[in-house]
């Protein structure tokens, strides 16, 4: 059981990556950490927070809502990551 | 006589109390009616510490809060006390906090204020914003603030309708250096001519996510309605960039009539908004949903259309308005209960000639959206370079002459100076004039318009000019504009002596961290070029324009 979730929990943050390095920055050459600060770095901006929200919505059918948007609440691809994984087990 | 914003506010107060004149929209919260009571009640806890503190009317107060209550009262408090309000914009997630404190200080510099109203939470940046010698004689924290039921005197209602009565401030460095100073006569004299060209009634209601930083936030969508009694719906814009839908459920629920949009935001709200976040939603109410502060795109408006026409948006509702500070705001306005004119010209002979010629059969032509007629008592010229009057359908520069203008630029004689000529304001736009409507098709300086969002291209120069191993003073920022998004990006060209495209791009990335976290500005590229590779005028400047030109060339060359 544990491998299945580690598993999923690395896929997700790989297609976090892809599609946050294609279709938000739009430099799909950049290669983003898990642990990297995006919005406190300005890596994403206010305005594409929102995009971030429609991608986790379309790949994984999870709803972030808009006062979760900040980088209280997550700051990384790991850290959003993890909030899909407690979502999708829902 | 009602001659002051305290009298007409007063006024409202003595004659509806009860009257519910904003709706503040909190996600997570039920939403907040204020009342003309409250208004009064609330703001007059501002009024008295200011006037405990030894703040004397006709002193600048700066206001660093964020969109909400407090800021609201602080700025009818500031006015009822017959001090001049200022709004800084707050510091934003990705902005560093010294960067944040630089501009801070370049605006108490220039400014002079005599008062800061903050939070406790931010006094400390503050502080050591204002250091010592400063005209900042008091920090009010909002928390301090005691609240009262006795009303203190209104000293604001002593002032003289010339006298000034609001700064405003576009940001950045440049920006907030050049505050734009208005008289209560000029604001009156502008809603009084505003209201006729809105056909603005009794029964509206103005929804707004905007900024009151901005003319647009601050005039239509703020002091307008509350100094009109026309209802205000309003949201932070931090929390609309995050829900886009919450402008539509508000403007459903409380039948929003009309609604001021800057043309990113047409693009935004249709590329980001889901079906599930809209049910049930109704636009019926709408009369009017107005472009305002950034160049108007046709695509955009057509774009905005066809993705909410599903819920009842009205054709006719599409309506433009050229506005800036310097005129309180509007200089012009289109498509009320009309359909906006769109004037299809040749393409060849605008970028060419500089003129709009009517599109003929063939040629490849482009759609022009009319920002409609000047409002009631402003004047429109286009000038050539030497301030000549160009004539019908000549591309020129934008001047007006109204009563509603400027006092002056903030203390800064030198800016009011270059910025006039014989009485009239030159805009630094470029459009032209056909069958009396105005047309807006650029910009003769450099500032670029990001998100209705003014930037000044030295600001992030300067900037840029500042990492390791750029050539001192060889970098360019300019404007493109992103069909997508329906505003500009900004872009960057820096040389350097590097070779290697490995180093290079770690460059570009740290270029772009710089800029977001010294200007809040996300750039679309930085790109790093061999020395000697920047264009220079004659007067050994580096040529915007032409650079611009340079860099779309290379890169289409790459494709």
């Amino acid at each position: 059981m544990q491998k299945v979730k580690i598993m999923k929990h690395d896929e997700i943050i790989e297609i976090l990556k892809k599609k946050i390095a294609e279709e938000i920055i739009s430099q799909p050459n950049r290669k983003i950490l898990s642990d990297e600060p995006l919005v406190s770095s300005g890596l994403i901006d206010s305005f594409h927070l929102v995009d971030l929200a429609l991608i986790v919505e379309d790949e994984f059918g999870v709803r972030i809502d808009d006062t979760e948007l900040n980088s209280d609440f997550f700051n990384t691809i790991s850290q959003l990551a993890d909030v899909i994984t407690s979502r999708i087990k829902k | 006589m009602i001659k002051t914003f305290t009298d007409l506010l007063l006024d409202s107060y003595q004659k509806y109390p009860d009257k519910n004149i904003i709706y503040l929209i909190k996600s997570g919260f039920p939403d907040q009616r204020i009342s003309y009571e409250d208004l009064i009640k609330g703001s007059a806890n501002y009024t008295t510490e200011l006037s405990c503190r030894g703040i004397k009317p006709g002193e600048v107060v700066i206001l660093v809060l964020q969109h909400g209550i407090d800021l609201i009262y602080a700025y009818f408090g500031c006015i009822l006390h017959g001090a001049i309000p200022s709004i800084m914009p707050f510091l934003t997630e990705k902005l560093i906090p010294d960067r944040y404190r630089a501009d801070l200080a370049s605006l108490i510099k220039i400014t002079k204020p005599s008062a800061i109203i903050t939070y406790s939470d931010f006094n400390y940046e503050i502080s050591s914003a204002v250091g010592e010698k400063s005209s900042v004689r008091e920090v009010i924290l909002v928390e301090k603030i005691s609240v009262s039921d006795k009303f203190p005197t209104f000293l604001g209602a002593d002032r003289n309708v010339k006298d000034i009565v609001l700064l405003q401030h576009s940001s950045g460095t440049t920006g907030l250096q050049k505050g734009v100073a208005l008289s209560h006569q000029a604001v009156f004299n502008q809603l009084e001519s505003y209201q006729k060209a809105i056909q603005l009634k009794s029964d509206d209601v103005i929804v707004s996510w905007l900024p009151l930083y901005h003319d647009m936030g601050l005039i239509a969508c703020f002091l307008m309605p509350i100094l009109l009694r026309i209802p205000l719906v309003l949201m932070s814009p931090f929390e609309w960039v995050r829900a886009p839908y919450r402008l539509f459920t508000s403007i459903s629920f409380y039948h929003g009539t009309l609604c001021w949009l800057p043309n990113f935001a047409y693009n935004f709200c249709a590329d980001k908004i889901r079906d599930h976040q809209l049910e049930n939603i109704n636009l019926s109410s709408l009369r009017a949903v107005i472009n305002c502060s950034e160049p108007v795109r046709w695509e955009s408006h057509q774009k905005f259309f066809d993705r909410f026409e599903k819920y009842g948006l009205q054709p006719r509702v599409l309506a433009t308005c050229y506005a800036m500070a310097e005129n309180v705001f509007a200089v012009t306005q289109g498509g009320i209960n009309s359909v906006l004119t769109i004037d299809e010209i040749d393409l060849d002979d605008f970028q060419k000639m500089k003129i709009a010629r009517q599109a003929s059969v063939g040629n490849v032509k482009i759609k022009m959206v009319s920002n409609g007629r000047p409002i009631e008592n402003t004047q429109i010229n286009i000038i050539s370079e030497k301030g000549k009057i160009l004539p019908e359908r000549q591309v020129g520069q934008i001047a007006i002459k109204s009563n509603c203008m400027l006092s002056e630029y903030y203390k800064r004689p030198d800016e009011t100076e270059r910025s006039m000529l014989d009485g009239w304001f030159k805009t630094g736009d470029l459009g032209y004039i056909a069958g009396g409507e105005l047309y807006v098709s650029g910009r003769i300086k450099d500032m670029i318009i990001v998100g209705g969002k003014n930037i000044y291209p030295q600001d992030i120069e300067y900037i840029a000019m500042k990492v390791n191993r750029i050539l001192k003073g060889r970098v360019v920022a300019f404007g493109l504009f992103n069909e997508k998004l329906g505003t500009e990006e900004v872009v960057v060209v820096a040389e350097a002596d590097i070779k290697n495209n490995n180093d290079k791009e770690i460059i570009t990335e740290i270029i772009k961290k710089e800029v977001a976290q010294n200007s809040a500005i996300t750039l679309r590229n930085a790109y790093i070029v061999e020395p000697k590779w920047l264009i220079k005028t004659s007067s050994g400047k580096i040529a915007r324009g032409a650079n611009r030109e340079k860099y779309l060339k290379e890169l289409n060359e790459a494709k």
